[in-house]
């Protein structure tokens, strides 16, 4: 390890420890605004793992967080809630890896298409299965849980996803991700099977996404597809990531912060007016900050220390 | 029987709108995620001028068409202009033109929310049924069957027996080449663009006349026409017209059959099945 990737640990956990003491300020409406930034931090830097390097741009984030949700709601009588979680998971990875199998050796935008309506087609899937196997629509979600608690493994999960992305920046996988987003023709002449790297990689985002839905999941206590499966929330993972940036592990982190808050605001005041909110927010970011708030600031400091020298 | 003209009547509109995304994609190359927005627009259009002032759905078709033609002309210059300028690759314009017509999309859902609600809107055009073949049929879909396969004969005709029609063609095929013989390429996928937008459109009028809109359905119709288009190969005319019966036929027998809320999950079906086994559409050759 070098000095410098040692004093960015040293700055990550004094971080993290900051950001655990969250819950301790016994302000509820803090502790909420919390969780709902915990959670689109994990989603947004996940997405970014996958979506930044290969400038695939995913919309199955709710399709994920639903799976996962659902999950939860199904079997939170019958099985621990901790071996829900894992299945969660796993359910996340295998449902990615069909996608990537059918999507990513095409060019992207089959994949984006598919994606885009992937969580409609699920929450349509559950519940005619509901209807039809004798199940009720809504279900309890009824746990010991606090929000603290949902902050606090939201939290851990996202100190988990800094690290699997650091890791795979270091590894043979993130080099070949690099290669692939920069020329796939390229990378397949270097030897990469570039289908097989992209669906590890969606995986790993698929993954945590269900993970995500299925520690959210005693939040709401009251689950039924429309819920889980929300529609906007791909869209507004795939806003705040780029409106940080892909570029860094913690672009998108700089975009989730003031968008969340934006959009608690706007729904506070406005509710009807979220939409056309997302709408501006992508236009902005194409045409303003193409390469997110990071990569901006990025460029300036570049051509400052340029016209310094 | 009653899935099969049910489905090919719903598959002729469809085609409708899918050739207006196919010449978006195909000529302009421009993904537009917006697509089902205007359809929505149109829709709504005909809703307003039948509710308002009685006009005819097939009437409100003349002013529809040229007024979203200008409109998808005036996006194409000021809003898509700067990226297909920006973009070094397809690739990047096409992320770039994904989140922008996305934006746009979104942007106009908020407009149409804020200013008409976001109620159903529905009304009540020759809702009567004629008998065919022993069954009945609504009248509405009949028209807008016929209405539908006119408007696809026209463009058909202009693609193919007129000079700017095979301008269009040649651009679809290869913008580089096109441009070499002389052809605008850019003032050709301006035209194809708002030519695009404007089917489109009209296909939301005429299926205005027999289905249930709301503001914020557009997406769901984006994501069948470009299941079409992507069935039928992007810039295949005869493709995308089977393809369309294709997704109406198979929409209609799960609605009837199974169940009517599974409508996506059938499109899915059929969109797993063309990527798995001809992903360049079904009258494509395949690409080495």
């Amino acid at each position: 390890m070098t000095s410098r990737e040692t004093r960015t640990l040293v700055i990550a956990v004094i971080l993290f420890g900051l950001a655990a003491l969250l819950p301790f300020s016994g302000n509820g409406y803090y502790i909420s605004i919390g969780v709902t930034i915990a959670m689109y931090v994990v989603l947004s830097t996940s997405w970014a793992l996958f979506s930044g390097p290969t400038h695939y741009i995913s919309l199955a984030t709710a399709a994920f967080y639903g799976l996962g949700t659902m999950i939860v709601a199904t079997g939170i009588e019958m099985v621990p809630y901790v071996v829900l979680l894992l299945i969660s998971a796993v359910a996340g990875a295998v449902m990615a890896a069909l996608v990537g199998l059918a999507t990513l050796r095409l060019s992207g935008v089959y994949f984006v298409i598919f994606t885009l309506g992937l969580a409609e087609m699920i929450r349509q899937l559950v519940s005619w299965l509901q209807n039809n196997l004798g199940g009720s629509r809504g279900l309890y979600v009824l746990t010991d849980l606090t929000e603290e608690h949902i902050y606090w493994e939201l939290l851990a999960l996202a100190g988990f996803v800094f690290l699997i992305g650091w890791w795979i920046g270091r590894s043979r996988l993130g080099f070949a991700m690099r290669i692939i987003g920069n020329d796939e023709t390229v990378a397949a002449h270097c030897g990469i099977n570039t289908a097989r790297s992209k669906i590890l990689l969606f995986m790993v985002s698929g993954m945590v996404a269900a993970l995500v839905g299925a520690l959210l999941a005693p939040r709401w206590t009251y689950i039924e597809p429309n819920i889980a499966f929300s529609p906007l929330l791909s869209f507004e993972v795939v806003i705040m990531a780029l409106l940080g940036g892909t570029k860094r592990l913690w672009g998108p982190l700089v975009g989730v912060i003031p968008f969340t808050i934006l959009l608690e605001v706007i729904e506070a005041n406005y509710p009807s007016q979220t939409i056309l909110v997302l709408g501006i927010a992508f236009l902005l970011i194409v045409y303003l900050v193409p390469h997110g708030v990071v990569g901006r600031l990025e460029q300036s400091f570049a051509k400052f220390r340029k016209g310094g020298n | 029987m009653d899935i099969l003209i049910t489905g090919i009547l719903l598959g002729g509109t469809y085609a409708l709108i899918a050739m207006g995304l196919n010449l978006q994609y195909g000529v302009a190359r421009i993904m537009n995620l917006a697509n089902g927005e205007m359809l929505v627009a149109g829709a709504f259009a005909a809703f307003w001028t039948y509710t308002a002032g009685q006009v005819s759905p097939i009437l409100a078709i003349l002013f529809v068409a040229p007024l979203a033609f200008l409109v998808n002309w005036i996006i194409y210059r000021i809003i898509l202009m700067p990226l297909i300028k920006r973009a070094k690759n397809q690739g990047q314009l096409e992320v770039d033109s994904i989140l922008a017509t996305f934006g746009m999309g979104f942007a106009f859902v908020g407009i149409m929310v804020a200013t008409f609600g976001a109620e159903y809107f529905s009304y009540d055009y020759l809702g009567d049924g004629i008998l065919i073949i022993g069954s009945t049929f609504a009248l509405n879909r009949i028209i807008a069957f016929a209405a539908a396969v006119i408007i696809c004969g026209l463009l058909y005709l202009w693609l193919y027996w007129s000079r700017p029609g095979t301008a269009v063609r040649a651009v679809a095929v290869n913008p580089q080449a096109a441009g070499l013989v002389g052809i605008n390429v850019l003032r050709v996928s301006a035209l194809a663009f708002a030519l695009g937008g404007s089917l489109t459109a009209v296909g939301g009028s005429l299926i205005s006349t027999f289905l249930t809109l709301d503001a914020s359905i557009g997406v769901l119709f984006t994501m069948k026409a470009l299941i079409i288009v992507i069935m039928g190969g992007v810039g295949d005319v005869r493709g995308v017209i089977v393809a369309a019966l294709i997704l109406g036929l198979a929409e209609t027998a799960v609605a009837t059959l199974i169940d009517p809320g599974l409508t996506l999950a059938a499109a899915y079906l059929i969109f797993i099945l063309v990527l798995l086994f001809r992903p360049q559409g079904l009258f494509g050759k395949p690409t080495s």
